[in-house]
């Protein structure tokens, strides 16, 4: 791909120690290196356990890091140390998690959300230019402002709470969205809306997108690059349609084989007692 | 010949000043040796409705109408709660309820557990002989024997759903409701439990599957039938093929249109998802439930609940069928 790398990774490694004196240890992430550009989206696909959230965590700053380097436009952001330097790259990128109940308090309106936004990056913005903000942040997101500001949370489905959640990280003009899960608690039919938001927030704003999900099909649809994760580490990685067409890991093949999908039917009776 | 039918089931929550109107004028029969898939978004009555076959019901459900019916020809509604608890529950009709596989128990063993169970309905058969018959049926179904001696966090989130639906074939009923048993399962285990709930009906240890779930590519692998439901009434009844390729009423072919699969056409397809949001069910709207969001609905769509209309072997709800 011709255009810049925004975010690349570097041998970025996770463990986690458990137990008494810290004896146990886990690694999450192994030795994980890749590249995101701008204007593209990739898709970190896995099984659970796999670690892929481990890696959305990392990168948003939420986890230190074991060993490996994150560098942002080139920056090391393990350098980013202080409040303000944090703040700053959070600026820059945004996540968006799965569950879109939690974040909403349901005694209050959810125009609180944006709120807590204005106040963590104290943003010097007078109430109408906050309200503009919101507005055309909405707008991105395919919502009427209408429809739901000024509303409890209790009255909004859970595809528009998701898209209030995506407005709000897209107040402060984030460049990268990491976006955990982001449908997998939505139902089939207003997931599609979730989905062209994604599409029209990088063909619009140029935003770069790391997409992470357990369903192969979604990442398929979405995503331009995938990157399949097994155990920690990524065992197959390239273009979506080149993977689909020919898996090239016995690990991928499986997973490829495993997903239900409606033009072809498994033959059950050949299966019964393999597992 | 059908081994359960349900006429007009209609099971309401109350609430102190509405009702939720969660399930609606459900009929359908289930054939001997059939798996009969029941699909549908959150909130359309699935649940519901598994919990009502399954006589599970309690408050604040209650089932307003409607009639159970065995093969004998028996009403289970109206048999008293004891006959209920020794005759239908777990033997004629066994329920795995949704994400049962978290509401194991974990300080007894898997074996403790299917004692129980077993002694609800025989409380005099001797501990060794409900052993011996369980771990003669968990190796029929391919689970290793160490099952029976773990406590629950030891399994796997698979292995745990696999377990939890061979206890309830333990007592071989007739019927098995399974409330969305591969929610929160990767791909490939969710493969190993449908695998799992085909060999129980191949092996005869049920009879007949009403499967549940809200992935009708999941359907397509092992129903024989399908029944879609929209804010608790059903939309359409059909061979599993003739509903996916031929979708008949415009909430069924909307929601196949948004399933994604990795297949390479899905790409260029231009998905459009259903506008707007399924209906606040205390207060659903008249006529036919899916007419605010439905792009052919007519004047008289607003006004009458359509009723079933049966369509070249099909049923579907809806006035374009009349």
């Amino acid at each position: 791909m011709s255009s810049k790398i925004i975010l690349e990774t570097k041998n970025l490694t996770k463990v986690f120690h458990s137990g008494l004196l810290k004896k146990r240890s886990l690694v999450a992430v192994d030795n994980l290196s890749f590249n995101l550009h701008e204007r593209e989206i990739i898709s970190l696909v896995g099984e659970s356990g796999s670690g892929k959230t481990t890696v959305a965590r990392i990168i948003l700053k939420l986890l230190p890091l074991t060993d490996g380097k994150i560098l942002y436009k080139g920056k090391d952001i393990s350098e980013f140390k202080k409040r303000e330097e944090l703040i700053n790259y959070w600026r820059h990128v945004q996540g968006i998690f799965q569950d879109p109940y939690a974040p909403f308090n349901l005694f209050y309106k959810v125009d609180r959300v944006f709120n807590i936004i204005f106040s963590l990056f104290q943003e010097p913005f007078s109430k109408d230019d906050r309200m503009k903000m919101i507005e055309s942040s909405l707008k991105m997101v395919d919502l009427n402002p209408r429809d739901v500001l000024g509303k409890y949370p209790h009255q909004l489905s859970g595809g528009q709470r998701q898209r209030i959640l995506i407005a709000r990280s897209l107040i402060v003009n984030p460049e990268i969205l990491l976006a955990d899960e982001p449908t997998s608690m939505i139902d089939a039919s207003t997931r599609v809306d979730i989905l062209r938001v994604f599409l029209s927030l990088k063909e619009k704003q140029g935003l770069s997108i790391i997409f992470i999900t357990h369903d192969v099909g979604l990442a398929y649809y979405i995503s331009d690059r995938m990157l399949v994760m097994q155990k920690g580490q990524i065992i197959e990685e390239g273009k979506v349609e080149d993977i689909i067409a020919n898996p090239k890991q016995d690990y991928t093949k499986k997973l490829l084989s495993s997903i239900p999908t409606l033009s072809k039917k498994w033959s059950f009776s050949e299966r019964i007692g393999t597992h | 010949m059908s081994i359960l039918s349900a006429e007009n089931i209609k099971a309401y929550y109350k609430l102190l000043d509405s009702d939720v109107k969660a399930v609606e004028d459900v009929t359908f029969s289930l054939k001997t040796g059939e798996i009969l898939g029941i699909a549908g978004e959150s909130g359309c009555g699935k649940s519901t409705l598994a919990a009502t076959l399954s006589t599970v019901i309690l408050p604040p459900l209650k089932l307003i109408d409607g009639r159970l019916i065995t093969e004998d020809g028996k009403n289970i509604f109206e048999l008293k709660e004891i006959t209920l608890r020794r005759k239908i529950r777990g033997k004629y009709l066994a329920l795995i309820p949704q994400s049962a596989m978290n509401a194991l128990n974990p300080t007894k063993k898997i074996k403790d557990l299917v004692i129980d169970a077993v002694k609800a309905h025989y409380p005099k058969m001797p501990k060794e002989e409900i052993l011996k018959n369980s771990m003669k049926q968990f190796a029929e179904l391919g689970l290793p024997s160490r099952v029976l001696e773990s406590y629950s966090f030891e399994l796997s989130g698979g292995m745990k759903q696999r377990s939890i639906i061979a206890i309830s074939s333990l007592l071989n009923p007739k019927v098995l409701v399974a409330d969305e048993p591969t929610a929160a399962l990767d791909v490939s285990t969710q493969q190993a439990v449908l695998n799992l709930l085909v060999s129980l009906k191949e092996k005869g240890i049920v009879q007949s599957i009403i499967f549940i779930t809200h992935d009708i590519a999941v359907l397509r692998q092992i129903a024989d039938r399908i029944m879609l439901m929209y804010a608790g009434m059903i939309v359409e009844v059909g061979d599993t093929e003739d509903v996916i390729f031929k979708p008949l009423h415009p909430y069924t072919q909307g929601l196949i249109s948004t399933v994604i699969v990795p297949e390479p056409d899905i790409k260029e397809k231009v998905l459009t998802g259903i506008p707007g949001a399924p209906p606040d069910l205390k207060n659903p709207p008249p006529g036919c439930r899916f007419h605010p969001r439905c792009n052919f609905a007519m004047p008289k769509c607003e006004k009458e609940v359509p009723s079933l209309f049966s369509k070249s072997g099909r049923i579907v709800r809806c006035w374009l069928y009349d």
